[in-house]
């Protein structure tokens, strides 16, 4: 029968505090860098030019296909060995190049769910590819990207929970850590996990508030 | 005056991956302020050759020249060409997620670098030229196909182009549309715009068209005044084509006329 512990949890609220607040850092540090770089490699993946596309393509299909958990140890452990990384930024940009992959397909997909004729029209006005991408593609596919980005990012934040393994300090170590000093370990990870869900959750009403806004004409 | 044709085409073809040609050894010269008609069954090459002249296709063979331009070549520089030759397709195309009158500002900025003031003015003349007077700030989602395609064509006509290209124009509205666009391009071919109309309007082709080319299977097999290539065409398959068409029930737009 378990007996619960619950008295001994709340001294270590500063340390849960403070954790929380490194896997928000990390969460938004990724989500931003993430999104610049799947940005750009969904962008060269519809674009005309054949080496580029190839470029992001390789990309996309690399980083699909290996454990986000390599991807992290490849960077600590292993270019770690020759340069000074520290645990923050190997996992930043591990889970960075690791979601760039993902948000690039949504990015592709977003675009290649605007109809052709949006391009030609543009083109046949006079604009430039890179006009016609800027002011009439890229807004109509971003509105329609916006949920299932969302989502990628609720994913991310999540992900951020392997950065425990490259010793990182946010919420997933530190509540190993506690747990291997109190022994209670329902408590400690029903607690982190509810700091979790509350954060996934705000992500995921932002995205349905943002759908219901978008559905506006 | 300058005599030149304002859209000269010597030998134009185009192959689709597969090795097929879409438009095979075309030649053809629309002259200043004329409108040309082409026609032919679906498949046999009318979009293909229109999309050649503002390369949304790339040619294969021949050249083609438009208003003293060559424009075939790999330095051609496509932005430009498009700037002085206007497409409206059969499906508007127009921007949903801007209004009417952003569907005409945004591309007279950007291309034009026009102030958007004075865009904002050339919008709102052309948009009550076509006939939408006071529906500026509707979205397309808003507008009816027929005002859709004049929005389209306005749009075209803000970049003012040298020659306008309609591909199949009229064939995605409903026939008590058909008659509102028809009749803006009839109203910009009497004012002397350069036109070519690929549509299966034989009304529309009879009274505004000055000449008119049937195409069959990728080759031009005839070119002529366009009453005489309706009414009286010489070879057999554009005969074959033109009774099909005039036996159609709703007589195509026959009774626009």
């Amino acid at each position: 029968m378990y007996t619960w512990h619950w008295d001994e949890l709340p001294q270590y609220a500063p340390l849960i505090a403070a954790a929380t607040a490194r896997t928000l850092q990390i969460s938004v540090v990724s989500i931003l860098l993430g999104s610049v770089l799947g940005v750009v490699a969904g962008l060269m993946r519809v674009q005309p030019l054949k080496p580029l596309r190839f470029l992001a393509a390789a990309y996309v299909e690399l980083l699909r296909n290996i454990p986000l958990m390599l991807v992290l140890y490849l960077i600590y452990f292993g270019a770690g060995a020759f340069l000074p990384v520290s645990p923050f930024w190997a996992s930043a940009l591990g889970l960075s190049i690791f979601e760039g992959a993902y948000v690039a397909e949504i990015v592709r997909a977003g675009i290649e769910s605007i109809d052709r004729g949006q391009m030609e029209a543009a083109r046949s006005l006079g604009m430039s590819y890179f006009q016609s991408m800027l002011h009439i593609v890229a807004p109509q596919a971003a509105r329609r990207s916006l949920p299932p980005l969302t989502g990628q990012f609720v994913s991310l934040v999540k992900d951020s929970s392997l950065a425990s393994l490259v010793s990182y300090e946010e919420l997933m170590l530190v509540g190993r850590q506690i747990n291997s000093r109190i022994f209670s370990p329902f408590e400690v990870f029903l607690t982190i996990g509810a700091i979790y869900f509350a954060i996934c959750l705000v992500l995921s009403l932002l995205s349905r508030w943002q759908e219901a806004r978008l559905a506006r004409p | 005056m300058n005599t030149e044709p304002m859209v000269e085409m010597r030998g134009v073809s185009r192959r689709f991956p597969g090795g097929h040609y879409g438009v095979r050894g075309v030649t053809l010269e629309v002259q200043r302020g004329e409108t040309l008609v082409i026609m032919g069954p679906s498949g046999s090459g009318k979009s293909t050759l229109l999309r050649c002249v503002n390369g949304l296709e790339t040619l294969d063979e021949g050249e083609i020249i438009i208003d003293g331009m060559h424009v075939n070549h790999l330095t051609t520089d496509w932005n430009k060409v498009r700037e002085e030759v206007g497409m409206v397709f059969q499906g508007f195309h127009l921007f949903p997620n801007r209004t009417a009158l952003d569907n005409l500002v945004l591309p007279q900025v950007v291309v034009r670098k026009r102030p958007v003031s004075e865009a904002k003015a050339t919008a709102l003349r052309l948009l009550d030229r076509v006939g939408l007077g006071g529906k500026e700030s509707r979205y397309p989602a808003q507008l009816s196909g027929g005002e859709k395609q004049r929005v389209a064509i306005a749009r075209s006509l803000a970049m003012s182009p040298k020659v306008m290209l309609f591909d199949e124009p009229t064939s995605a509205l409903d026939p008590e549309m058909i008659l509102e666009v028809l009749d803006v391009m009839r109203s910009l071919a009497r004012e002397g715009m350069t036109m070519l109309v690929v549509t299966h309007e034989i009304g529309f082709a009879r009274e505004v068209a000055q000449r008119a080319v049937f195409l069959d299977a990728g080759v031009l097999v005839e070119a002529g005044l366009a009453r005489d290539l309706i009414d009286r065409p010489e070879t057999s398959r554009c005969r074959a084509f033109m009774q099909r068409i005039l036996r159609r029930p709703e007589g195509g737009i026959a009774a626009w006329t």
